[in-house]
């Protein structure tokens, strides 16, 4: 080979920088995943991108690619045609019943959690019972409140047959992640607050809350997400006024323009405002633990 | 006899879960000021005792009084006890500050006056700089010390320890030992310490109360537990005495001749003990350290007892050797030899050797 002999010389220092960084280590399997999880993000967001996309054209703007012009007249349109339904209706009830939903969610999860360490008559009974409305089909549980409330006579409205119907899916839910955290509670903390001289109270207050406020809040963002964007069982259940997700299904049915993949743009970012939100507040919570490293 | 604020009197206490009695019917009583030491295998209703102390768990059937005063059904706060977890139970999301200050918060002090007290207590047990660390950034030690700090911060008058040391390695166990037992000395209060480790409890008590299946089996000062033994039990469990079994072949005034296999007979002062006839099982034993090996041949002066063995293995431990001999009818039986004498004539493993001891160095066990 004609290498010259000062390359000779350098090439070991150049394989053990090699190896330091890994490059020369990965097998063929990671690309084989990487190319893998590529593909699996492409599926999941590329849809979304396209409506994020084409709700931003002009006024000459169509339902598919390619893009005509560059605005937001289809957000203003969303806002001011009455043709297009009830968004602001909609947006607000959906808002508010995931508010109710998150709220009784944290609140019977939390409680429930608490009651599950102890074995008590029928704990599986009522745990069984709690999987069996979480497997079950929403529409045909949507269907089933909605006979429920004609039966009884009472009209079913967003927030009180929809409401029952969000909370058969949201507090299962919301009850195994708090059992999830729960398990990594150690019940000594409890003995030892109340040894030291706090009341039940104090107890629940200053020990057991901030211990899982991290799980609590994430219980909270499951709750209400899984509220927001219900269908299923707000098919069957909302009563006269439409939730959100009922108004853009309509929308798909008689609205043909852009304003719809508006609606979609303004719905996702209010998803991603909460999620970050709550996100952002666990990571409050778990800076304000850590600052005692940086204080120190 | 004037009753001290912080002594502990448990009377006939008996706990059951269940089908299964957890403490059998004990009767004790610990001084005001004193290290006690609960001693026994898990399972044994050490622990039990200390939780029903503590306010934990509610005793089925007795009474336990501390400064005089029957405090079944009281909460803890009002016993003025405090319990120190196996775990340290340390909350996790308050600064070790905040764990220490955590029972004033609860009795309604103001953060200020709080602060100043709980950085009082964090000197005394030398945690200052660490004050706005998180439990979880301590060392093992540390989150003792800290647990330690926040017990005794209500200044409660009995202080209980659940296994204190079981989760610290072997050297910080005894570091922490001589902390706890200064600790005890500057609050001046009861300590109840439940642990199974013998060496524990001897070097730290002044009362050692050792356990069996929820029955307090012998309890007194550590010297008299260690060196005089009530039974087997109490002799096997606290090591440091070889047990022999054999019957006894006829009682001579103030002590008795045991014939036990591979022995020749072996005389036992009676100690003070009636109702010992010919033909009786009896349990004798004798201190590790009161065992003389010689060779065989040599002879056996008068008033030694003597047992024909052979060396099964030899341990080296620095002060002493540990020599390990065939047993007496199968029982272990051990030598302490001390490092000196024992290396001006070494044995070998496979030597047979004569164990002898003074005659009145046995101690015939119940």
């Amino acid at each position: 080979m004609s290498v010259p002999p000062f390359t000779v010389a350098r090439f070991p220092a150049r394989a053990r920088r090699r190896t330091l960084d890994g490059e020369s280590r990965r097998p063929w399997t990671f690309w084989v995943l990487a190319g893998l999880f590529t593909a699996y993000v492409l599926a999941l967001y590329g849809p979304m991108l396209c409506i994020y996309v084409l709700s931003l054209q002009d006024v000459r703007g169509g339902l598919v690619f390619p893009m005509k012009g560059f605005s937001l007249h289809w957000f203003v349109d969303l806002f001011t045609q009455v043709r297009t339904g009830d968004v602001k209706g909609g947006f607000e009830r959906s808002i508010m019943l995931a508010i109710m939903v998150t709220v009784l969610t944290v609140v019977g999860s939390f409680l429930a959690g608490l009651a599950f360490r102890n074995r008590f008559k029928g704990d599986g009974i009522v745990f069984y019972l709690m999987i069996g409305s979480l497997v079950a089909p929403g529409l045909v549980l949507g269907i089933g409140v909605g006979l429920l409330f004609q039966y009884l006579g009472l009209q079913a409205s967003w927030y009180t047959s929809a409401l029952g119907a969000h909370l058969s899916w949201t507090l299962p839910f919301g009850v195994l992640v708090m059992f999830a955290v729960m398990s990594r509670f150690d019940r000594s903390w409890e003995e030892a607050a109340r040894d030291l001289g706090a009341t039940r109270w104090q107890i629940i207050r200053m020990v057991v809350i901030p211990i899982l406020a991290p799980g609590i809040v994430a219980v909270a963002l499951f709750g209400f997400t899984l509220s927001y964007d219900e269908f299923s069982r707000s098919l069957q259940t909302s009563g006269p006024l439409n939730t959100l997700p009922l108004e853009i299904w309509s929308m798909t049915l008689n609205v043909t323009s852009p304003s719809l993949y508006a609606l979609g743009t303004v719905t996702t970012l209010a998803s991603f405002l909460i999620i970050g939100a709550c996100l952002g507040a666990i990571a409050l919570i778990q800076k304000k633990r850590a600052r005692g490293i940086s204080s120190h | 006899m004037t009753v001290g604020k912080g002594d502990i009197e448990l009377a006939g206490v008996y706990k059951r879960f269940g089908d299964t009695v957890a403490v059998d019917g004990v009767n004790l009583k610990v001084p005001d000021g004193a290290y006690c030491c609960f001693l026994g295998p898990s399972g044994c209703g050490k622990t039990t005792i200390l939780r029903m102390i503590a306010g934990h768990e509610d005793p089925t059937g007795g009474e336990i009084l501390i400064g005089g005063e029957d405090v079944v059904g009281l909460p803890p706060v009002e016993r003025r006890t405090a319990m120190m977890f196996q775990s340290y139970a340390l909350f996790p999301h308050l600064t070790v500050r905040d764990n220490v200050a955590f029972p004033l918060r609860v009795r309604g002090l103001d953060k200020k006056e709080r602060y100043k007290t709980a950085d009082e207590m964090l000197e005394k047990v030398r945690l200052t700089e660490l004050a706005n660390r998180l439990p979880g950034q301590l060392s093992g030690g540390q989150q003792q010390r800290v647990a330690l700090a926040r017990a005794a911060i209500t200044e409660p008058r009995v202080l209980l320890l659940d296994e204190p040391l079981s989760a610290l390695d072997e050297q910080l166990r005894i570091q922490m030992r001589t902390e706890l037992r200064r600790m005890q000395r500057e609050l001046g209060i009861t300590f109840i310490h439940v642990t199974h480790t013998q060496l524990e409890a001897i070097a730290l008590a002044d009362i050692v109360v050792v356990m069996e299946k929820g029955k307090i089996k012998q309890s007194g000062p550590a010297r008299e537990v260690y060196a005089q033994p009530r039974d087997k039990y109490v002799a096997e469990f606290l090591g440091g005495q070889n047990v022999i079994s054999g019957k006894v072949q006829s009682v001579n005034g103030a002590s008795l001749m045991v014939s036990a296999p591979d022995a020749n007979a072996i005389t036992v002062p009676l100690g003070g003990r009636r109702g010992i006839n010919d033909g009786d099982g009896v349990d004798l034993a004798v201190r590790r350290d009161d065992l003389r090996l010689r060779r065989p041949g040599v002879t056996v002066p008068n008033g030694w007892n003597s047992v024909n063995t052979r060396i099964r293995a030899i341990e080296y431990q620095g002060a002493f050797v540990k020599v390990m001999l065939d047993g007496v009818g199968g029982a272990e039986f051990v030598a302490y030899v001390p490092e000196r004498d024992y290396f001006t004539d070494p044995f070998e493993v496979g030597d047979m050797v004569v164990a002898t001891w003074l005659a009145e160095q046995s101690l015939l066990l119940s």
